[in-house]
């Protein structure tokens, strides 16, 4: 059973190719990292599986059903989750709602309930809290919990952004740069992290720059370079793969 | 019939083309710093207001006229300096307070040192119509729209010709760019106001022979202005030109065809459809949001 | 408990202390004119505040509340009370009907359409004259339930102060709520919203229905004690009065909203001496506040006085 696949996927900006025939599928379970120099595409292609942006051309499936053009809030309903490379946190919450915010699919949807002071509802955020508090630990982030989401350091913020998306419980989770901003020993936690949640069955898919966390990390590497797949295998054949050296290096390395 | 509708265009015209200097107006301010300037009416006011009290009091019209610029330029530069600039960094919305607020106190003020009449000014040249294929024009419409394409091909070539002009492009283009190449943004966006003023002044003496004056013009102007310019694509001139004419036109010939007491209501109405359709404006690009 | 619905314990405290402090009629005319606007506040401050979606026309659906019990008696031979029900409902409909598709825009847009649709609504209640008096305005019939007429000082003030005081407490129980939370979230970043399952589009109307509700029960409320409705109810003044009162008191703060309503409000009704000023010293006030206090009066001086004040928030 595959979770997330891209058949043909392209899109332009101005005339300009930016992807061009993406086609994967993913297991799962398990890392898959999507790596490439910069403006490559990693961005807009994690848009795109994520329904921010809609594709020019191809499709996407999510758990073998057709998916493309379906917005954000839809996917997450069926179970996909994702954090931001330029940051896309609540700031004028603390960071104990910003992850309450990721329990919105488990939470009750009727507005006419929650304009009455109901004793039910004020259970229910109760008990959003404690989960939220524990979801918060995951990621070594319980002594901030109730500082604004302002306050907090870029590495947290990031952090943050990974809680945030667990609480939503996802199958499918994309991570677009975990690691940037964070220093040795936090990128190891976020390691052991993202290899406990794929252990739990979750499929992860990330745009990471740290080579050596991708290559250790990772089950299967997919390149990007210049909107396309030049390499697509187990991290030691993509590290040998003579196309992705030309592609980081340029020809004559 | 077809004089009817000849009609129709030249009153639609003629509103218009003061639209379209109001909507100028807000362009070339939003442009150079982002502010929605809701007092942009009220510029037109003291344009039409100014000039009529300076001619009652035995002022030739022709000195008149540049004083009552003078005066808006002026009033256009301390609402900058005082007002925009020390909140330099609010939210938009606060921003939209501000010059709601401005624009309120300077109708207060206008009440105060004028008057809450209506006032008329004579015609440059004179009120004889003039027949053009069946459709009765006072001269002044000429003077009002040769007065707006004056102002648009001034402009044009100050932002094309001129260093300063071309700084004032520049910022519109990348305010931060523009800052790190040396431009003095604040002087800019200082600027914007002052000539948004001097345009919107212009405007209110041109038209006021047609339509009158009052402390209170100014809210629907700005309004109608804005809708216009929004009706053309925020930021791009050409768009707020054309949108200026086009809400005259609309509302010559909604007035004239469908009913007169909705008047001010067609551009609205076409404005919401638009924007349904086109949020982005008719001439506006639709920007892809990074994320 | 006390946390969540500070605000409406102290609005009930500052209700019943100006009922004991007030030392004429003229006071307690004023102070039920704040409430009232208040109400309609409280509930735009969901839609801007909360929801951070501005709109520039909400008078509309207060004129729309406002001459629903004008000419709901009048014409239809509805009770005031029923008519009140209709106009809500009506203005309700509305925002649903409208709000989708407004609500689509962003910013200035936004702003110009909120606008547009204001004035359409002030528009057709001036232009209407055989149903709505035209310009003139129309007289509204008294509140009568089972044969006792809401009328009086005394009456209005109480009447005024339970629909506040029950705003509040709906703005602070929705506010405490999952939807409140949503609806911050939509505020701060919709691309964020939406990964995290929040159907942003309904999410925001449903903020416009609620803000366009309360702002029908704050106009019928007013034409009831009024006695009489004219088209400014709806016009473009009083949609610029009431978002100022939001942004002036405080966005997202309950408390801010009155405060907000107790400048606009009360403030031109102790200058009528100087009727010839009151523009200028209300353009003014618009301009110092949004300069000096930019997160508006109740949290700039929450922030300044720190936890004390945070929690009736």
């Amino acid at each position: 059973m595959t979770s997330l696949a891209a058949d043909g996927i392209g899109i332009a900006f101005g005339g300009v190719r930016a992807l061009d025939g993406i086609t994967f599928e993913t297991a799962e379970a398990g890392v898959t990292a999507i790596i490439g120099p910069n403006g490559a595409g990693k961005t807009t292609l994690f848009n795109i599986l994520t329904g921010v942006y809609r594709p020019g051309r191809g499709r996407v499936r999510l758990f073998g059903e057709d998916v493309t053009g379906e917005p954000p809030f839809r996917l997450a309903e069926r179970g996909l989750s994702r954090t931001f490379q330029n940051l896309q946190v609540f700031f004028r919450m603390t960071a104990l709602e910003n992850v309450m915010v990721g329990h919105h699919l488990g939470e009750s949807h009727n507005v006419l309930r929650h304009l009455l002071p109901l004793p039910a509802v004020f259970a229910g955020e109760r008990r959003a809290r404690e989960a939220a508090r524990a979801e918060l630990a995951h990621v070594g982030l319980e002594g901030v919990a109730n500082r604004s989401a302002a306050s907090l350091s870029y590495g947290e913020l990031k952090r943050l952004e990974i809680a945030r998306a667990l609480a939503a419980k996802p199958r499918v989770l994309l991570l677009d740069e975990p690691a940037a901003g964070c220093n040795a020993v936090e990128t190891e936690a976020l390691s052991t992290l993202i290899r406990r949640l794929a252990g739990e069955g979750i499929a992860v898919i990330l745009v990471e720059h740290d080579m050596a966390m991708v290559m250790s990390l990772s089950d299967r590497v997919i390149v990007l370079d210049q909107g396309r797949i030049i390499a697509d295998g187990p991290p030691d054949a993509v590290r040998t793969d003579p196309a992705v050296r030309t592609a980081y290096l340029g020809a004559d390395g | 019939m077809t004089a009817e509708l000849l009609q129709f265009a030249f009153s639609g015209l003629t509103v218009g083309a003061v639209y379209a200097l109001v909507a100028l107006g807000f362009t070339l301010i939003y442009n150079a710093s982002g502010v929605i300037n809701f007092a942009q009416g009220e510029f037109v006011m003291i344009g039409g207001m100014t000039t009529v009290f300076l001619a009652a009091a035995g002022v030739p019209l022709p000195i008149a006229a540049i004083v009552a610029i003078g005066a808006a330029v002026l009033i256009g530069i301390l609402l900058w300096a005082l007002a925009i600039e020390p909140a330099r960094g609010a939210p938009p919305i606060a921003l939209i307070i501000i010059t709601i607020g401005a624009s309120i106190f300077l109708r207060g003020l206008a009440q105060i040192v004028f008057d809450k009449q209506f006032h008329a000014l004579p015609p440059i040249t004179g009120d004889a119509p003039i027949r053009i294929g069946g459709a009765t024009v006072l001269p002044q419409t000429f003077w009002v729209l040769g007065g707006g394409f004056a102002v648009v091909v001034l402009l044009t070539l100050f932002l094309e010709r001129t260093l300063l002009g071309k700084a004032v492009l520049a910022t519109a283009a990348n305010r931060l760019a523009a800052r790190l190449v040396g431009i003095n943004t604040a002087m800019v966006v200082c600027l914007s106001f002052a000539v948004s003023a001097g345009i919107g002044a212009f405007a209110g003496i041109l038209i006021t022979p047609i339509t009158l004056t009052s402390y209170d013009v100014g809210t629907l102007l700005a309004l109608k202005g804005f809708a216009a310019a929004m009706l053309g694509g925020i930021g791009n001139p050409v768009g707020a030109v054309a949108g200026g004419l086009l809400v005259g036109l609309i509302e010559a010939f909604g007035a004239g065809l469908i009913s007169s007491d909705y008047k001010d209501a067609f551009a609205f109405f076409v404005i919401l459809a638009v924007l349904f359709f086109m949020p982005a404006g008719l001439f506006g690009r639709r920007a892809v949001e990074r994320v | 408990m006390a946390a969540r619905f500070g605000a409406a314990l102290i609005l009930a405290l500052v209700v019943v202390a100006v009922w004991f402090l007030a030392d004429s009629n003229f006071v307690l005319r004023v102070a039920t004119l704040v409430f009232i606007y208040g109400l309609a506040a409280i509930g735009l401050n969901i839609l801007v505040g909360d929801a951070g979606q501005v709109s520039l026309g909400h008078a509309g659906f207060l004129g729309i509340g406002a001459y629903a019990v004008a000419i709901g008696p009048a014409s239809l031979g509805l009770h005031p009370l029923l008519a009140l029900v209709a106009g809500v409902l009506l203005a309700g409909v509305l925002a649903l009907v409208i709000g989708r598709p407004i609500l689509r825009l962003r910013g200035f847009a936004l702003a110009v359409a909120t606008l547009g649709l204001g004035i359409l609504i002030a528009m057709v209640i001036n232009n209407e004259a055989w149903l709505t008096g035209g310009p003139d305005g129309m007289r509204v019939g008294r509140l009568e339930l089972f044969g006792w007429r809401a009328r009086g000082t005394d009456t209005w003030y109480w009447i005024a102060a339970a629909a506040l005081i029950f705003g509040a407490i709906v703005a602070s129980s929705l506010k405490a709520s999952p939807t409140g939370r949503a609806l911050r979230a939509v505020h701060d970043s919709e691309v964020a919203a939406m990964v995290a399952g929040i159907d942003v589009a309904r999410y925001k109307s449903a903020a416009f229905v609620i803000s366009a509700v309360y702002a029908a029960i704050a106009g019928g409320l007013l034409a009831l004690y009024d006695g009489f409705v004219t088209p400014d109810v709806a016009g473009y003044l009083t949609s610029i009065e009431i978002i100022t009162m939001v942004v002036l008191g405080g966005m997202g703060s309950v408390l801010g909203a009155v405060v907000g309503a107790v400048i606009l409000t009360a403030l031109p009704q102790m200058l009528t001496a100087f009727a010839e000023y009151e523009h200028m010293v209300l353009g003014l006030i618009m301009m110092a506040v949004m300069i000096g206090l930019r997160a508006g009066i109740v949290p700039s001086l929450a922030a300044l006085f720190g936890g004390v004040l945070r929690r009736v928030r």
